[in-house]
């Protein structure tokens, strides 16, 4: 049996809806949105690949790569918000995260 | 064949795995199934012919980045059970949302499956060209510039997360080097007149 592009695109898609569920009933716990979008962000990849490998051109794995850079610095600078934010309240519940409403 | 039962197996611990990852009771079994996800996605590069990016997967991601949330994890001390609560009051307009976007994105595929404008396989390598050398064929010459962009966002965030997480604490001895380096002779050094046979007492 032949794999085909679409099965891969199916793939990915699963992986967004996944994420985007994630971030829906997960409102509470920061740490597990953050999951999420790396989740969102690694569907991303696998269609950028799966494109690029289909087409013939190379230039989608570079984008893949640079959707990973981006991807590892956002995980990077929303933990260390999380640990300040710990720091300073004590927990990390999100939903009372309104402390710059005016 | 085989071809076709590594990619069923790989997609359906990806999807399990990635369901697994938002609905674990324990957010450090949610970091280990996302290491799960991640790897079962760069055998999926790997099918797809994109080994270099595979391993830069297992390498950033598991090396670095789910080590990263490991680590904060474990370091908040959080009720994890009490962030938990509302998970089912949320489920129907996040299942409601999740299934619409997955028939949208379904039915965009199938338009592609019969639109016949893709091959029904991945293009073949040309001969002799490793995957690697033809990114870096690419990457180095005709996205040299954003190449280097990359590199100064990975240093912004590095910065940025430094400056998050440093504090200034009191009682804790460290270096000041301006005041190493404006220390002169005479805070340094105290001349005392012993006397022959006697201590500094």
């Amino acid at each position: 049996m032949q794999i085909g592009l679409e099965h891969y695109l199916a793939v990915a898609a699963a992986l967004f809806t996944i994420g985007v569920f994630g971030i829906f009933v997960n409102r509470k716990n920061i740490i597990i949105i953050l999951m999420s979008i790396e989740l969102v962000l690694l569907s991303v990849n696998v269609n950028l690949v799966a494109f690029s490998s289909f087409l013939g051109n190379i230039e989608g794995q570079i984008f893949a790569m640079f959707v990973l850079t981006v991807a590892a610095a956002e995980a990077a600078v929303g933990l260390a918000i999380l640990v300040t934010y710990f720091r300073n309240r004590g927990d990390i519940a999100v939903e009372d995260l309104n402390l710059m409403k005016g | 064949m085989l071809e076709a039962i590594a990619f069923y197996v790989l997609a359906s611990v990806a999807v399990l795995s990635a369901f697994a990852v938002v609905s674990a009771r324990n957010p450090v079994h949610s970091v280990l199934f996302l290491i799960l996800t991640f790897f079962n996605a760069a055998g999926l590069f790997v099918l797809l012919g994109a080994e270099f990016l595979a391993m830069l997967l297992v390498v950033v991601y598991v090396g670095a980045v789910a080590v990263l949330f490991l680590f904060v994890v474990m370091m908040l001390d959080v009720d994890f059970v009490e962030l938990k609560q509302g998970f089912l009051s949320y489920m129907p307009l996040g299942g409601l949302v999740g299934v619409v976007l997955l028939g949208e994105m379904l039915l965009v595929t199938s338009a592609v499956r019969t639109s016949g404008a893709f091959s029904d396989r991945p293009t073949a390598l040309p001969e002799g060209v490793t995957n690697a050398e033809r990114i870096g064929r690419v990457l180095y010459t005709d996205y040299l510039f954003l190449f280097q962009l990359a590199g100064l966002v990975l240093f912004v965030a590095m910065i940025g997360a430094i400056v998050l997480t440093l504090r200034k604490r009191d009682g804790i001895k460290r270096q000041d080097v301006s005041k190493q380096v404006g220390r002169t002779r005479k805070q340094g050094v105290e001349l005392k007149d012993v006397r022959p046979g006697q201590g500094l007492g």
